[in-house]
């Protein structure tokens, strides 16, 4: 379904919409300050989002500041959003127990649905969602677990009132507003919200709440806002032709890459749209009882590129070139675009300082 | 009825901590005891050192003319030697004096009878002596690694050697980063995993206790630590602090390395 037109929930009754969708049957999930940056978690109340809080990004660097500002969502992200809500970081996958006999039985943990509701998804990560929902939702396998998972969300995006240094969505095309795959979306005003469906389910929650007419004049604040922050991206990845990355294996760039990058992973871990997983089983002492266990991984570790008796990327060089051109050249033949959105996490956590954008930019020929 | 494997647990100089990873395994030591027969463990009270045994854990760093020739009895009496800890796998903190110019005359400056301390003028881990077949890398090491360790090898298998970074287990955790928000000098990005990211979950800075994770570019963070303000001595003691190493490139001041 697109977005709907608006109307208007007025700051003081902004509760009401948590309370409605606790009354649907959802727990909340949303954005709350935790050791120094923005995390995704279970609340409970409109006092634990993170009001007046701002978080100031650059290359290698996140820091949050807080002002007397009532709004609840004037930030750019934190390290994560829906990812470990969706792909758990750690999950059992089956165990394998022996009888006093020696037969074997496997046995698959239930994938119940839970509902969630995710406050506050901004557009970068709604984009993202929709990358991997095609990974793991659209392929030739479906996974039964992130479908369970994913059917039980309720996802209230929010438009960016706010673009960090790090942020880029504007030259990807996934933002600074959230399109599409919400079942509601906000455009946080000083006044209040502009409220919006964009499913079915979103269009139930909305006669439940104290709803006005949205004013000509906030639709044109609202544009305001979306011109502002658009404005304010200092950055732009340019478009790369498919192909147009895995033909630069050769330039000097990525050696200079390799010799500034520490290869600890940071910039797959935070990637929204990185899917990346191995699996492995762990035994109990006892002999008689196994778990088999799927964890997040990542290109630049070890395991990644281990084959049967040898090792595919040896060095930091190739491994940075697997996540690069995967991300941004051979993921468009395989999804149909780039898998990048734009949320400028790569650069933010990363602890070398490394300018993706800059980088991106550099090997794809065109300027920086 | 079959045999059970055998298993011996033996120290040398250290603190004993890393012992207490299978004393601490609850629940789980009763498990293991029915699989294995533990020979030898002096912090448990069982003792038969020179007893011939399947699997020999080694604790500590050789330090004395004694225990050069104690680990030779032990890797003759075992069929696999394990070490555990920062001091069996690098020669632990007590090792800071290999980076000492002139370590033999240390004793005399220490102690008022020198005389008395019988002490090699190094620190070495147990791999400079004998051939060793698994490392448990860590100080100390935690119960899920030795629980791997000895549950792989029951079932016929070499544990499996995870070298891998410590930030991947950190992100999986879903750990804030020091480095990035507080502007720690994380040792995380060169640091090998296995703790589970204990200390950045207490919103501390990793210190490496772990050792050397594989490709570990020292110099990139080195460099970075510098960055964000600590000096070049500082520096050097974050990478020196549990496993010395006097062949760590840092590149401060005289070139880089690497890749």
């Amino acid at each position: 379904m697109e977005r709907q037109a608006p109307r208007f929930l007025a700051r003081q009754n902004f509760p009401l919409l948590l309370e409605q969708l606790v009354e649907h049957g959802y727990r909340l999930h949303g954005p709350q300050v935790r050791d120094g940056a923005i995390v995704y978690d279970t609340f409970h109340s409109v006092d634990q989002l993170p009001r007046g809080v701002q978080d100031q990004q650059q290359v290698g660097s996140y820091r949050l500041i807080t002002s007397s500002n009532k709004r609840l969502f004037h930030w750019a992200n934190g390290p994560q959003a829906l990812k470990p809500l969706l792909q758990p970081a750690r999950e059992v996958l089956w165990q394998a127990k022996r009888d006093a006999n020696g037969a074997l039985a496997f046995m698959v943990p239930e994938s119940s649905i839970a509902k969630v509701a995710v406050i506050g998804v901004k557009a970068c990560d709604m984009a993202a969602l929709a990358l991997q929902d095609q990974h793991f939702l659209q392929g030739e396998y479906e996974d039964p677990g992130y479908r369970a998972r994913r059917e039980g969300l309720f996802l209230v995006a929010v438009d960016c009132s706010y673009a960090a240094d790090t942020c880029f969505c504007a030259s990807t095309g996934d933002g600074p507003s959230a399109q599409t795959g919400f079942d509601l979306v906000l455009t946080e005003l000083e006044t209040g919200y502009l409220i919006a469906a964009g499913s079915d389910k979103g269009l139930s929650i909305l006669p439940h709440l104290p709803l006005l007419d949205a004013q000509p004049q906030d639709l044109d604040i609202a544009q305001q806002q979306h011109a502002d922050v658009v404005a304010m991206q200092s950055r732009a990845l340019q478009p790369i032709p498919i192909g147009g990355l895995d033909r630069q294996r050769g330039h000097p760039q990525w050696q200079d890459i390799a010799d500034r990058c520490l290869g600890c992973g940071n910039c797959t871990m935070v990637c929204p749209t990185c899917f990346c997983h191995h699996q492995k089983d762990e035994l109990a002492i006892k002999g008689d009882e196994s778990q088999h266990v799927r964890e997040w991984d990542s290109c630049f570790g070890e395991s990644h590129g281990e084959l049967t008796g040898f090792q595919v990327r040896k060095t930091i060089k190739h491994r940075y070139q697997q996540w690069m051109i995967h991300k941004l050249d051979s993921w468009q033949e395989q999804y149909g675009r780039s898998g990048c959105t734009g949320c400028g996490r790569c650069m933010s956590w990363c602890p070398a300082d490394i300018d993706f954008v800059k980088e991106a930019n550099v090997l794809g020929g065109g300027s920086e | 009825m079959a045999t059970k494997p055998t298993v011996a647990i033996h120290k040398f100089s250290s603190c004993d901590g890393c012992q207490l990873a299978l004393l601490n395994m609850g629940e789980a030591l009763v498990d293991l005891t029915g699989r294995v027969d533990i020979k030898h463990f002096a912090e448990a009270g069982v003792l038969d050192e020179s007893a011939h045994v399947d699997i020999a854990f080694v604790e500590g760093s050789i330090v004395t003319k004694l225990d050069t020739q104690r680990i030779q009895q032990i890797r003759k009496n075992a069929r696999y030697l394990i070490t555990m800890g920062a001091c069996a796998t690098s020669g632990g903190i007590q090792a800071l004096k290999n980076l000492a110019k002139h370590p033999a005359s240390w004793p005399a400056d220490i102690y008022p009878q020198p005389e008395f301390i019988d002490s090699l003028d190094r620190s070495e881990p147990i791999k400079a002596h004998v051939k060793v077949d698994f490392e448990l890398w860590g100080c100390p090491i935690n119960s899920r690694q030795i629980s791997a360790a000895i549950g792989a090898m029951l079932e016929g298998v070499m544990p499996r050697d995870d070298r891998e970074k410590l930030c991947i287990e950190c992100k999986r955790q879903g750990h804030v980063c020091t480095l990035i928000t507080q502007g720690e000098p994380c040792m995380g990005p060169v640091t090998r995993t296995g703790c589970g990211a204990l200390c950045p979950e207490f919103g501390r800075a990793c210190y490496g206790c772990y050792g050397e994770s594989e490709l570990p570019k020292n110099a990139v963070l080195a460099r970075r630590f510098l960055g964000l303000g600590l000096l070049t001595d500082q520096v050097e003691r974050r990478f020196q602090l549990i496993h010395p190493e006097p062949e760590r490139t840092l590149g401060l001041g005289h070139g880089g390395q690497d890749d």
